[in-house]
C-alpha cells in the first residue's frame, strides 16, 4: 500500500531550493492578507493556555513534517503547531487567532499536491491529527461518525470489520485523513461508483473562524430543512472553517471483487472498451483506470507489469474493477465482456486477477504512479478533467510542445471513467524546475483545457498552486465575486488558510 | 515426462476469516488457488517450457466441490494441459476431508487414471489446514522418493536435483530416477499471470470429473477436531513518555531485561 513518509531526506536541498524558487514564481502575488500578523512567543503562551498540546520550534527540521508538502514544491515557515484533541480546543484556537488576526492553516494528512495544506509564511498550523476518534458506526444504515483526523485507511479497515466499505479510495489512503478528504472534495478511484463526497457526507461538525461550533451532524440521509450548509465546507479547502467531525454514508462491502488488467493499442480502443464495459458489466463496474506506455515504462522499473508486448509495454493499459454480491455472476459477466472486447479487437491482451494478491498487485501498479515519479525527478503536475473525445489529445499536444526538450517526458494515468486525467511531465534525474519547460507548458495547457471545455483542476483542488487561475481559467468574474462574498461572510478577517483557494489579493 | 500437479481451492489468503459454530465461515468468502499450489503449477509449466526436460503433458488435479473447476481453469490458463476434478462436498480445510484420504485419492488417480505419471508436484502445504502432509504421505504410499520444500528444481539425466529449504539453510537432494514427489516452497518461483488468450484457450481444455466416493477409500477424518476458535484479540499497546519509562516497563512489567 502507498504510504507517505516524511523523512526529512525527502527534500534534498537542491530540490527544495528549486521548489522554493518555483513556489515563489507561482505565489509571488500570493501574500497573506495585509491585515494578518505573524504569531510570536506570546501567542504561543496564550495558545498553550487554551489547549493541551502546542508545539513551538525555531528549528526548521523539527517542524518540517508540518511545513513541507508532499510534492517537495512548497515549504512554509510556521513555528507553531497546535494539536487540539477536541472540538472545543479547535474553537479556542480559532477564536484566539481570529481576535488577534493571525493566519491559521488547518492540516490533516498533509497529502495535498497543490500546496493547500502547508503555510505560505508563518501561519499557525492547526493539526487535526488528534481528532482521530470513532464516534459511532451504525451498521444497519452504514453511517460512520468519526473525527476529522482519522486516517482513511484505518477507517477502511474499521468499517470492513462491520462488512462495509468507505465510499472513497485513493493512493494516499495510508496518510490522508478524512477531514482533509472532505475539505478537498477528494475524488479517487470509486468516484464513478459511489459518487462524490458531496453525495456521501450526510453530516459534519464544523468550527467557524470566530469559534462558533456548527453541529451539522446527522444520523439520517434525507433532510430538506433549510440551506444545506455542509456542502459549502466540502471542497472549501479549509478557507471557511475547520471540519472536526464527519458523518459519512458507507456502502456494504462487496463479497465479490474482481480486477482485470487489459491492454489496448490506441486511446480510441480504450474509449471503446469503456463503453463496452458499461454495457456488459452494468451495475458491477466499480472502477476503470488507465496508464499510458510512458508511465508504465517508469513503473516497470520497479514492479512487474502483468501484460507486456514482449519486452515493451503496450501503448495503454486499463485497470478495471468490478464489485458485486455474487462472485459467480460477476466472473461470468467479466469473462463475457473480456471475450467480446478481444473479439472486437478493442483489447489485445490482458489478465484477470486470480486471487486477492493479484488484485492488490494490480492496484499497486496504478497507485504507485504518483510516488514513483516523485522519486525520479522534478514533476510538473497537472490534474485535468476533459470530455473523453479530447482526453488523450492533450497529452499528445504537450509532447509536441516539448519536442525541443527531449529530457521532459509526458507521462499519463487517470480515472478515465470520469474524465479525469493526471498529466505529469517529468525530467528523470533532474530535480530542479526548468523555467523554459514551464514556459512551454503554461499557460498553454490551461488554455487548451478551457478551449476543450474541461477543468484545470479536476480533483486536486486549487491550494496555493492554482488559486490565481480561478478567475482566469476556471470561473467567470461574477462567479468569483460571489465566492469572495461567501468568504467574507464566514471569515471576515481572512484568517483561514490565507493566500489559498481564492485568488490572492495583490 | 508426465507431471501431475495438485491444485487446492482454499480461502483466499487475503481474507479475514471468521469462526462460526461449524468452524471457519466459508459462505460468501473469496476462494482462490492455494499460493503454494500456484507455485507448483508454475514450476510444472516452466519444466515443460524447458525443452531439455522433455515434459510431454501436465495434468492438474483438484479435490473438492464443483467450484474446483474454476481452480482447475486457472491452472489450465497458466499452462497445464488437462484437468482432473475429484468431486466431493466434504470440507477440505481439515474439518472433514483430511490429509490421509487426500493422499490416498492422489494414489488412486495415479494408479487407475494416470499410470505413466513421472513426477507429482504439490504445494508444501495449503493455507487453510497448514498440514503439509499430502506430499510426504503420497510418496510413502507410492514408495516413491520425495523432496519437500523445494526452492530449486533442475533436471539431471534421468532424475532431478532439488534444493530444499531447511531452518539451517539449503540442502541439496539428488533424485537419481523418476517417478518422485516434490513439494514446492515459496522461493521456487514467481507464478505468472494467466493472460487472456490463455484464459480463453483454457475453456476448451479437457477436465474429467470423478466422484470421490467411487474410489473405495475411507474418506472419514482420522483426527477429530475438538474446537476451532479465533486467537485472543491482541492487547492494545501503550505509549510511554520517555526512555526511562520504557526501561522501567521492560524491566519491571514485561520482565525482559535484568
Amino acid at each position: 500500500m502507498f504510504s507517505c513518509s516524511f523523512a526529512s531526506n525527502r527534500l534534498t536541498s537542491a530540490s527544495s531550493c528549486a521548489a522554493f524558487h518555483l513556489a515563489r514564481r507561482l505565489v509571488s502575488t500570493t501574500t497573506t492578507s495585509m491585515s494578518l500578523r505573524s504569531p510570536n512567543a506570546n501567542d504561543f503562551q496564550e495558545l498553550s493556555k487554551r489547549i493541551d498540546k502546542v508545539l513551538i520550534s525555531h528549528d526548521a527540521q523539527t517542524l518540517l513534517k508540518y511545513n513541507a508538502d508532499w510534492t517537495g514544491h512548497y515549504q512554509g515557515r510556521s513555528k507553531i503547531v497546535c494539536q487540539p484533541q477536541s472540538t472545543q480546543e479547535v474553537a479556542s484556537i480559532l477564536k484566539y487567532c481570529n481576535k488577534e488576526k493571525i493566519g491559521v492553516v488547518p492540516q490533516a494528512g498533509n497529502t495535498s499536491v497543490v500546496g493547500g495544506s502547508v503555510p505560505i509564511q508563518e501561519e499557525v498550523i492547526l493539526s487535526l491529527e488528534r481528532l482521530d476518534g470513532i464516534v459511532s458506526f451504525d451498521d444497519e444504515n452504514g453511517i460512520l461518525t468519526c473525527g476529522a483526523g482519522c486516517v482513511l485507511q484505518s477507517l477502511q479497515e474499521k468499517v470492513a470489520s462491520y462488512s462495509h466499505l468507505m465510499p472513497i479510495d485513493l493512493g494516499a489512503k495510508g496518510s490522508c485523513q478524512i477531514g482533509g478528504n472532505v475539505s478537498t472534495n477528494a475524488g479517487g478511484q470509486y468516484y464513478y461508483r459511489f459518487g462524490s463526497i458531496h453525495a456521501n457526507i450526510i453530516g459534519m461538525e464544523v468550527v467557524l473562524p470566530d469559534g462558533t461550533i456548527l453541529d451539522l451532524l446527522s444520523k439520517i440521509q434525507k433532510d430538506n430543512t433549510g440551506y444545506d450548509l455542509k456542502h459549502l465546507f466540502i471542497g472549501a479547502e479549509g478557507t471557511l472553517g475547520v471540519i472536526t467531525k464527519v458523518a459519512i454514508k458507507c456502502p456494504r462491502l462487496p463479497t465479490a471483487r474482481n480486477v482485470a488488467f487489459l491492454a489496448c493499442e490506441s486511446f480510441d480502443m480504450v474509449r471503446k472498451t469503456l463503453t463496452c464495459a458499461k454495457d456488459e458489466l452494468g451495475e458491477i463496474l466499480a472502477a476503470f483506470e488507465f496508464i499510458d506506455e510512458q508511465m508504465l515504462d517508469q513503473v516497470g522499473n520497479r514492479k512487474k507489469i502483468p501484460v507486456k508486448h514482449g519486452e515493451r509495454n503496450y501503448p495503454f493499459c486499463i485497470l478495471l474493477e468490478t464489485q458485486g454480491s455474487n462472485d459467480e455472476h460477476d466472473m461470468a459477466k467479466l469473462e463475457s465482456f473480456v471475450e467480446k472486447s478481444i473479439t472486437l479487437g478493442n483489447v489485445v491482451d490482458g489478465t484477470l486477477a486470480q486471487d486477492m494478491k493479484q488484485v492488490n498487485d494490480m492496484w499497486e501498479i496504478r497507485e504507485s504512479c504518483n510516488p514513483i515519479i516523485r522519486e525520479i525527478g522534478y514533476n510538473y503536475k497537472y490534474d485535468i478533467s476533459l470530455p473523453l473525445s479530447d482526453y488523450y489529445d492533450i497529452a499528445e499536444e504537450m509532447r509536441e510542445r516539448l519536442v525541443s526538450k527531449p529530457e521532459a517526458l509526458v507521462v499519463n494515468w487517470g480515472h478515465v471513467i470520469d474524465g479525469n486525467l493526471h498529466l505529469n511531465i517529468i525530467t528523470p534525474g533532474d530535480f530542479s524546475a526548468d523555467e523554459q519547460i514551464i514556459a512551454l507548458i503554461e499557460p498553454f495547457i490551461f488554455e487548451s483545457v478551457v478551449r476543450r471545455g474541461g477543468s484545470i483542476s479536476a480533483e486536486h483542488g486549487l491550494g496555493q498552486s492554482k488559486n490565481n487561475y480561478l478567475g482566469k481559467y476556471a470561473k467567470k468574474d461574477d462567479i468569483v465575486k460571489v465566492m469572495k462574498l461567501l468568504k467574507s461572510i464566514f471569515d471576515p478577517n481572512g484568517i483561514m488558510n490565507p493566500g489559498k483557494f481564492l485568488p490572492s489579493t495583490k | 515426462m508426465k507431471i501431475l500437479v495438485g491444485v487446492k481451492r482454499v480461502v483466499d489468503y487475503a481474507v479475514k476469516v471468521r469462526v462460526g459454530s461449524h468452524g471457519v465461515e466459508l459462505k460468501n468468502v473469496k476462494m482462490s488457488l492455494n499460493p503454494f499450489c500456484e507455485i507448483a503449477v508454475e514450476e510444472a509449466v516452466r519444466l515443460k517450457e524447458n525443452k531439455g526436460a522433455g515434459v510431454s503433458e501436465i495434468v492438474a488435479l483438484s479435490i473438492g466441490p464443483k467450484q474446483c473447476q474454476e481452480t482447475l481453469r486457472t491452472a489450465l490458463a497458466m499452462g497445464c494441459d488437462r484437468g482432473i476434478h475429484v468431486q466431493t462436498d466434504l470440507r477440505g480445510d481439515y474439518m472433514e476431508l483430511q490429509s490421509d484420504a487426500v493422499a490416498k485419492l492422489f494414489q488412486k488417480i495415479i494408479e487407475e487414471k494416470e499410470k505413466d505419471a513421472d513426477l507429482v508436484l504439490v504445494g508444501k502445504q495449503s493455507i487453510d489446514s497448514d498440514c503439509g502432509h499430502v506430499g510426504p504421505m503420497l510418496a510413502g504410499y507410492m514408495s516413491w522418493p520425495q523432496a519437500t520444500f523445494a526452492a530449486k528444481i533442475d533436471v539431471e539425466g534421468n532424475g532431478l536435483l532439488v534444493e530444499r529449504e531447511t531452518d539451517q539453510g539449503t540442502e541439496t537432494i539428488r533424485i537419481p530416477k523418476l517417478p518422485a514427489v516434490i513439494s514446492c516452497d515459496l522461493r521456487l518461483n514467481e507464478p505468472r499471470y494467466a493472460t487472456l488468450p490463455n484464459i480463453m484457450k483454457a475453456k476448451k481444455k479437457k477436465i474429467d470429473t470423478f466422484q470421490a466416493e467411487d474410489f473405495g477409500i475411507d474418506l472419514e477424518p482420522k483426527n477429530k477436531v475438538l474446537e476451532v476458535f479465533e486467537p485472543p484479540a491482541r492487547k492494545e499497546g501503550i505509549f510511554v513518555d520517555d526512555v526511562n519509562q520504557l526501561i522501567d516497563k521492560l524491566r519491571n512489567e514485561a520482565g525482559v531485561i535484568p
